[in-house]
Formats: structure tokens, sequence, C-alpha cells
């Protein structure tokens, strides 16, 4: 019976899609969504709970009784049932703050049909993580993307149109390259299933396709990352959509390619491969570096307050490759930690900007000006999430930032640690720009009578905001158990 | 070194591979670009059914004359293209169904024309 809660994880949204359609009446609709997510949400709470107590902390299930290498397997780790959690907890909230918003952003017809491509990018997101074998990773990916292709393609403006197509191109190459990595792998082995793959690989390491297959898999994930210099879709697919898919592909989506990216170099090819022979974590490291250095630089000089968060996401990327790039039990565990931490700060940002959007129909900076008092609870929120987005002792992000400078500093690596610290300060300054206008700034006529956003948005908002500061203190879920699943990747 | 009518078909691959992936980056025109994405994926739909095909062997049905031959293709390759070209159709669908709403409010698919309204938007 347990084994099969991998499988219901995912499945339960599969089916749930299409049902929405069939239900079509919006109220209807809604409650059967949020049914759905907060089953997926104790699913995988009580799957990670379950993973990271058990003595073997992992749990397999053999789809339609065929057993591993020869049939499909779905495999947690304490890893995966980790960005499991986050991807299902970053749904729930969503989609229970989302009524009012998406009212407003998405024309009424089509409000059916996004929650209908909502739970498909839930499935595939949940997919990925569940699953042991590598073709398996290239059909979740695809259903995950192309769902948030529609769904980027529902805003108001003509402009994410263009975004949405900009990312359907971008996004099919990246996914293609991977189709080809995973078509040479299986060339050369015969088998799809990734630790099987992990075993037969680590016995044939000077072959040319096997090389060929790895540059083509970590490219094709790098796209989907947004890994600089494949960044260029991200911001405008995330500043022209509607605000409730902004805040969960920027929760989730990105997230879950980077724990794609982290399974396949440790578990298919091998930390030595991946890291000694051929050097990725030179590659990853330069690059991270500059990640954060461009997104954070390019975050200041934005007048859109979702483009300047859009840039920011791409900055806080580079951090999580970074950690990973570092390849140590600290590191990985810092890259964990900042995927979750981000989720939870990204979200929180964007969800209380849609809180903004709502009253004031619009996200430049300019017509924002001296809504600190207007609205006080969303601006308050706001600076509490930028302060973890700098990483400010006591909030979230401080934690994982942490643990990201240890890690450098195991290494003797005083260089990043200076580069971290200076890009903080960087976020600094495009957080102040952000105070600055909803606190200092005089409030223009038409801002001084708006009324704060209502209570159905605000509390689920602000229990994401109060876990920011939740696991800034308590840091338990953060960092034990990003530890113990650090620990059985580098298997140290 | 293989004989190279065994490995002509990975040549074919290559050649459509960087033709898509030209026309992608190089067209401006947006249903060229899906047309060359089509091309692109058609590459490694080739590339799949190649690597399963095995010299004299034959399709893996069982029948009467199942003891004339010893080899047989591998068809999990061929299951496994089926789905990405499924994944494929749908992406294509996607692609156009969003050039059509493109076309729709910009009334235009050329890139370099759409540019040049979000420059006159902006200022």
């Amino acid at each position: 019976m347990l084994n099969q809660l991998i499988v219901l994880q995912v499945v339960i949204p599969l089916i749930a899609a299409p049902l929405c359609i069939i239900l079509s009446n919006a109220k209807l609709v809604r409650a059967f969504v949020i049914f759905v997510c907060t089953a997926s949400f104790s699913i995988s709470a009580y799957l990670l709970y379950f993973v990271s107590t058990s003595t073997t902390k992992t749990i397999s299930y053999a789809l339609g009784g065929w057993a591993a290498p020869f049939g499909i397997e779905y495999r947690m780790d304490i890893m995966s049932a980790l960005i499991g959690l986050i991807v299902s907890f970053i749904a729930l909230i969503v989609i229970l703050y989302g009524k009012r918003s998406i009212l407003q952003e998405i024309p009424e017809k089509k409000i059916t049909l996004f929650y209908t491509a909502f739970l498909l990018c839930l499935t595939g997101l949940l997919g990925i993580t569940a699953t042991g074998d590598a073709f398996n990773v290239f059909v979740f990916l695809e259903i995950s993307s192309l769902a948030s292709y529609a769904l980027i393609s529902l805003g108001k403006s003509r402009a994410c149109l263009l975004a949405a197509f900009r990312y359907l191109i971008m996004g099919t190459v990246g996914a293609t390259f991977i189709l080809i990595g995973i078509g040479l792998l299986y060339a050369h082995t015969g088998t799809l299933n990734i630790y099987d793959l992990g075993e037969k690989v680590a016995k044939l390491h000077d072959i040319r396709t096997i090389y060929v297959a790895y540059a083509f898999i970590v490219i094709g994930l790098a796209i989907k990352v947004a890994l600089f210099p494949f960044h260029l879709w991200l911001p405008k697919a995330y500043s022209e959509s509607p605000t409730v898919v902004s805040a969960f592909l920027a929760g989730t989506a990105t997230k879950v390619a980077i724990y794609a990216l982290i399974r396949f170099t440790t578990a298919i090819f091998g930390i030595k491969f991946s890291f000694t022979t051929l050097q990725l974590d030179v590659i990853l490291l330069v690059l991270s570096i500059i990640t954060i250095l461009y997104g954070s630089l390019v975050a200041i000089f934005q007048t859109d307050i979702k483009r300047l968060m859009a840039y920011s996401s791409i900055a806080q990327i580079g951090y999580m490759t970074l950690g990973l790039s570092l390849i140590s039990v600290l590191g990985l565990q810092a890259s964990l930690a900042h995927i979750f931490n981000h989720a939870i700060i990204k979200t929180s940002l964007f969800l209380l900007i849609g809180c903004l959007v709502l009253r004031m129909s619009s996200s430049k900076l300019s017509d924002l000006q001296g809504l600190g008092k207007a609205m006080p609870f969303t601006s308050a929120g706001i600076v509490i999430g930028g302060f973890s987005l700098i990483g400010i002792p006591l909030t979230a992000g401080f934690v994982s930032k942490w643990y990201l400078v240890l890690a450098a500093l195991e290494q003797n690596q005083w260089w990043i640690v200076a580069v971290i610290l200076f890009a903080s300060l960087l976020a600094v300054v495009y957080v102040w720009k952000i105070i600055e206008v909803l606190y200092f700034k005089p409030a223009k006529e038409t801002n001084v009578a708006v009324k704060e956003a209502p209570l159905s948005m605000l509390i689920p908002v602000m229990f994401l905001v109060f876990l920011n500061i939740y696991f800034g203190i308590e840091t338990s879920l953060n960092a034990g158990i990003t530890k113990a699943a650090a620990m059985q990747i580098i298997g140290s | 070194m293989t004989d190279w009518h065994a490995i002509i078909t990975y040549w074919a691959v290559i050649t459509l591979l960087v033709f898509g992936l030209y026309i992608v980056t190089a067209s401006s025109n947006l249903v060229k670009k899906i047309i060359g994405l089509n091309i692109f994926q058609a590459a490694v739909f080739v590339m799949y059914i190649s690597m399963a095909k095995i010299l004299n062997g034959t399709a893996p049905i069982i029948t009467d004359k199942i003891n004339e031959f010893s080899a047989y293709s591998n068809p999990l390759p061929h299951v496994l293209i089926l789905t990405a070209i499924v994944v494929g159709v749908s992406t294509t669908a996607l692609g156009l169904a969003l050039i059509v709403r493109i076309k729709q409010s910009y009334n235009t698919i050329e890139e370099t024309e759409i540019r040049q309204q979000e420059q006159t938007e902006k200022e």
C-alpha cells in the first residue's frame, strides 16, 4: 500500500485534470482542485516523513508489477521526496490564494482550462521527482513544460503570447537535447533505469558515446534550469504570465530542473565521471557566478516589479547550481536548502505582488508609489520577503546562504564568499528600490484610497511570509533533512 | 572501421539535426521556426529507430517461420519514439495555436516586425 503512494501522488492530479473539464462549473472545479492539491500535498508530506525515518531511506514501486531494470520503476529517496513536498506545497498555497487573482487576470471562459493545465503541470513536476526511469523523466518534463506554455499564454497582455512562444522554442530544443542524450545512453547500455544505468556507465567510462550523451543532457537541462547563457526565456515568461502562474513556476519549475540535473550527474554518470573526468564543477562554478552577478545587476535596473523578481530568480538559480558545483555534502546541502527556501521566498513575493496587481492593475514600480500605508500587510510581507531574499539573519534566506558560505570556506575558496557577499549587496539595492517606492515616495492621489487585499488572498500568503521567518529560526526541515539528503547522494 | 552503409543513417541524423536547429534560430517567420523544430525532432526519431536495427535482423514478431531467423530488431526504441512523436505533435499543435493568436493580436507572424511593434509600444 505504502509503495503505491508514490504513484498515486502523480496519478491523482493526472486523472483529475480532464475531470475538471467535465465538471466545468467554476466553483465546483475550484473545490475539486483544492481537494486534489491537498491530497497530493498530504501524500508527499507523508512520503517524506516515511522515507527520512525508514532504515533504507528509499522506497520503490514497480509499475504494472514488472521488476526494476525491465519495467518502469518509481523510486523515492530523501532528495526526491523533499522536492516533491516543495512542489505540492507551493501548488496548494497558490491554489488557495488564487480565487480573486485568477478571476481578475484570466478570462472567465478559460478558468476551467487554467485549472486543467495547472494540474497537468503539477503532474509533470511531481512525476520527475518520483520516477526512476530516464525516459520517463523526459516525458514528465514535456508534460510539465507543455502545460506551462499554455499557462503562460493565459496572461492578459498580448506580450504573453510571444513569451510563451519563445519559451516553447527554447524548452523544446532543451527537451530534445535530453532525448538525444538518453537515446545515446540507451544505445550503449541497453537500459533506461536511472540506477541500473549508473552501475553500467560506471564500468565503461572512456567511451565517446557516453561523453556525447553527457554533453547533450547537461546542456538540455541547463536550458530548463535557465542557467546563463540559456536564461533568455525566463524574464518574459515570468513577467507576462498571470501572477498565480509566475508564482507557481518561480517556486517549482526551475527547481525541479535542478533536481533533474543533480540526479543525472550523480546517479547516472557518477560524481567521479561528472566532476573529475569531465570537470563539470569548473564550468558550473563559472556559469553560476556569472548567473548570480548578471541576474542581480540586471534586476537593479528594472522598472517593473515582476520583471525585477524574474531577474532576481535567475540570480538565485545561480546560488543553487553554485552549491552543486562545490561537490561536497555541505555544498549540496546548501543547494537543496536554497531550493527549499527560495521556493518559499519567491512564491510569497510573487503572490504579494499579485495582491498589489489586484488593487492597482499594474506592476510598474512607478504606479505602486506610497502603497505602504494603504496596504500595510502586503507591503510588510514584501519587506520580510525581500530581507529573506537578501539573506538577513533570522530569515530563511540566511540559512541557505550560511551553508553556502561554509561550503566555500571548507574548500578554502575565499573569493566565492566575496562573490556571495557582493551579490547580497546587489540584492540589498534592488530590494531597497521596492521598499523606497512602497514607503518613502509620496503616495499618488489615486493610491491613497486603495484598500488592503482581501483576506482570502492575505491568509495563505501571510502563512508563507510566516514560514520565511519560521524556517530562519527552526531549521530542522531546511537544514536537517537537506543534510540527510545530501549525505545520501554524495555517500559519506 | 565500421562499414559506411551501417552508419549512413547517423550522418543523415546529424545533417537533419543541424539543419533543423539552424532554421529555428535563423528564420524570423514563426511558422518556419516550428517547421525547423519539427525537422530537428524528426532527426532524433530517425536516430532512435536506426539504433534499434540489427544487421540481418527481422521484425520481432512470432510466426511459423520463427526458426529461419536468429536476430531480431529491438522493438523498445520504436515504442519510446512513439511517445516522443506524440510529444512532438502536441508541441507543434500548441506552437501553431500560439501563432494563430499572435497573428490575431499583432497582425503579423514575422518576429522582426513584432519586435518593432514592441519597441514603439515602449516609447
